[in-house]
């Protein structure tokens, strides 16, 4: 009993010196970001649990398991590889057609993914939600994290498949890459947070979140050129077409990873645009954060 | 334990709104987009409220339904954000608002303790720490690595509230959630919160089992309509809320009227009324142990009934059978029933532990048939000089 005292004594003692803190903080505009970045810092470990919750419970019963993730973008690269390619001849213009699709694909399905599942995310967790504090964005980034996971294994198959058909070398351009990769990333996450906080309050952003993603992967150059576009589009349209986010990743990965073996189709400042567009990305991303966090202290009963 | 208090929350006047939408997809939004104002409500689930919570101290929240306990209760756990007014606390802070809330069906159980701790804010270092005592205090080591979907409730329950209350934190908010799994289990987890308290942590627990105020707090807030309408005294908290529940409340009116209705329509015969012989303190009917328990039944038969039976049942707050009888059992012969007629049972020699009791009578037809049950027609408080607790009191001596 002494002992208990003791600890009782300590423990107030702690928390006599203990500083006041917001129960679900919400400081000033900007500096609740920085509260809010730590506050998810701090749940990290978390976060990488949450991930393989969802990857773990994902293909749990099943005796392929994960080879299943990688069922869809084959057959998607099947179908639009003889379809689009042979039949309609799209792979007339564009050599090595299997891996210019696939480098494209792989991008944007990571794009894809994040912001689908970011936007069910919170509704998808609405039992934690409601009975747990955590700081929500937990919920959007762990999906983040499984949609990477899927993105690293059809990436190793890229890779091989650029190797074996010597489009893969080693260079500067890798960077293109990098930056698409990145890009997509700012973009999605954005997205994903502030389409899964609306998404609480109306369901129907779901449903049209899968409508748009079908129309963002056509409009963005995955299964033909974007120097196809400009004979059909005005000049100024062109330059909106390009300045997408996901056609300048997709035209990023195609150039690190498929251009080697034909240089000279990408646009002329295709790295100036990527950094601008990155640098618009993280101020997307920064009032997203805002908007989720102002939102969230409805989520419990909006659910 | 020093005098000096230290505070461990701080509600400044708190109002939380719900706005109730009637309606949530955009075709419904858009046709009701004129008459905006009719399709919502407002409702006040907390209105300005003030609190201060000591460290140390255990505090029950009472009320009835929708009298925003559970709200209060969000508000300081961060999950809902109060529409204006602030809530500050320190320390480290667990809220279990749901068992198992988190746990994945398919995942196995030492998977979901992980995750259950990461959630609860435990380190994967120190869920290492914990986890052996984690599985022992649940008591299913053989089920561990099995998915959870295959376990029973009890388990599942019983997991979750081991992971639960090895989370170390300095305050405990917990809905409703003590008492679960069997009997052995219930007393391990009420033995727990007892060494939560000895070792100074806070606890905040809404709950409706009002023994459990008295049992284990320090002081108790009662809240109706979002509003505090008593702090103090957990002994007189629960006065207050059964004061309430008879007169005040919406809930216990409507309650009132239901009952009502359902035996005003009976077609054979019904049991109108029970009593228990006792002191009556305005609130409470308070009954010696050491005295025989009376139990006085009103019944009511529209037809004559010959052969007919009544049976009886003591039960304790959590619903079980402390003790029950029956007209067919006892060795007498039941008159011809014409009308109203009181019965009474007496039960001698019963030993009731300290606490409270329900009653509840159904009278029986030809062949035994169950013509009509009032449930927890009567309610009695025991209040017994012995040093035992449970249901069944005992002189106990402890020699060496």
């Amino acid at each position: 009993m002494a002992d208990a005292k003791n600890v009782a004594a300590e423990r107030l003692a702690r928390l006599e010196k203990t500083d006041w803190q917001d129960a679900g903080a919400t400081g000033t505009f900007v500096s609740g970001f920085a509260s809010s970045v730590r506050d998810i810092w701090g749940h990290r470990e978390l976060l990488g649990m949450l991930t393989k919750r969802e990857l773990k419970a994902r293909y749990k019963d099943s005796t392929l398991g994960f080879l299943w993730s990688l069922a869809r973008p084959l057959t998607q690269l099947f179908i639009y590889y003889v379809v689009l390619g042979q039949f309609l001849g799209a792979a007339r213009n564009i050599p090595n057609f299997a891996i210019y699709i696939f480098a494209g694909l792989t991008v944007y399905t990571v794009f894809s993914e994040i912001v689908g599942a970011g936007t069910a995310s919170i509704v998808a967790n609405a039992g934690l939600v409601k009975k747990v504090y955590l700081p929500r964005e937990v919920f959007t980034l762990s999906s983040v994290g499984s949609s990477l996971f899927n993105f690293g294994i059809q990436f190793v198959i890229l890779l091989i498949a650029a190797a074996v058909t010597g489009s893969l070398r080693l260079g500067p351009h890798l960077l293109y890459g990098v930056a698409g990769l990145s890009l997509v990333l700012v973009y999605a996450v954005a997205l994903g947070l502030l389409l899964g906080a609306l998404n609480v309050f109306l369901r129907d952003v779901q449903y049209l979140v899968e409508v748009i993603l079908m129309l963002v992967m056509w409009g963005s150059p995955i299964v033909y050129s974007w120097t196809q576009v400009q004979n059909h589009l005005p000049a100024w349209l062109v330059q909106v077409y390009l300045d997408n986010p996901v056609t300048l990743a997709v035209i990023g990965f195609q150039e690190a990873f498929w251009s080697a073996g034909t240089p000279g189709t990408a646009p002329d400042d295709l790295f100036t645009r990527m950094v601008i567009a990155g640098l618009v990305g993280l101020v997307l991303l920064f009032v997203s954060q805002r908007i989720f966090s102002k939102l969230q202290g409805n989520f419990a009963q909006e659910l | 334990m020093s005098d000096t208090t230290v505070p461990i929350v701080q509600v400044a006047d708190v109002s939380k709104r719900f706005v109730l939408h009637k309606d949530k997809s955009v075709k419904e939004r858009l046709v009701s987009l004129g008459r905006g104002k009719v399709h919502r409500e407002d409702f006040w689930a907390l209105r300005n409220i003030d609190l201060e919570i000591d460290a140390g101290s255990t505090i029950g929240l009472i009320g009835p339904n929708g009298s925003g306990k559970s709200t209060l209760l969000k508000a300081i756990g961060g999950i809902i954000q109060p529409t204006s007014g602030s809530v500050v606390r320190r320390g480290r802070m667990a809220a279990l608002l749901e068992l198992g809330a988190g746990f994945h069906s398919d995942l196995t159980g030492r998977e979901n303790v992980y995750l259950n701790a990461s959630i609860l804010g435990l380190s994967r270092r120190q869920t290492d720490l914990y986890f052996d005592d984690i599985v022992e205090f649940s008591g299913i080591e053989e089920f561990i690595d099995t998915q959870v979907k295959f376990y029973s409730s009890g388990m599942y329950v019983r997991l979750a509230f081991a992971v639960a209350v090895h989370v170390d934190p300095d305050l405990l908010l917990v809905d409703e959630v003590l008492a679960v799994g069997d009997e052995a289990f219930q007393k391990k987890c009420l033995d727990k919160i007892a060494s939560f308290q000895a070792e100074g942590r806070t606890i905040v627990l809404v709950t409706h089992t009002l023994n459990q105020i008295t049992d284990l707090c320090s002081r108790a807030l009662v809240l109706a309509r979002g509003s505090v309408v008593f702090d103090g005294d957990p002994t007189d908290a629960v006065s207050v809320l059964r004061s309430g529940f008879k007169t005040a409340t919406d809930a216990a009116e409507e309650r009132i009227v239901a009952d009502h209705v359902e035996v005003s329509s009976f077609e054979i015969a019904r049991v109108e009324s029970i009593s228990v012989s006792g002191r009556d303190t305005g609130d409470q009917i308070l009954v010696e142990a050491d005295r025989p328990l009376e139990i006085d039944i009103t019944v009511d038969a529209k037809t004559r009934l010959t052969d007919w039976g009544i049976g009886v049942h003591v039960d304790n707050p959590f619903g079980q059978v402390v003790v029950g009888t029956h007209s067919s059992v006892l060795p007498v012969t039941v008159p011809v029933l014409e009308g109203r007629r009181t019965v009474r049972f007496t039960l001698s020699d019963a030993h009731l532990g300290s606490g409270e009791y329900r009653v509840t009578s159904a009278v029986f037809g030809t062949g035994g048939q169950e013509l009509h049950r009032l449930t927890d027609g009567a309610t009695f408080t025991v209040k017994s000089p012995v040093k035992t607790y449970g249901p069944v009191g005992a002189a106990a001596k402890l020699t060496f």
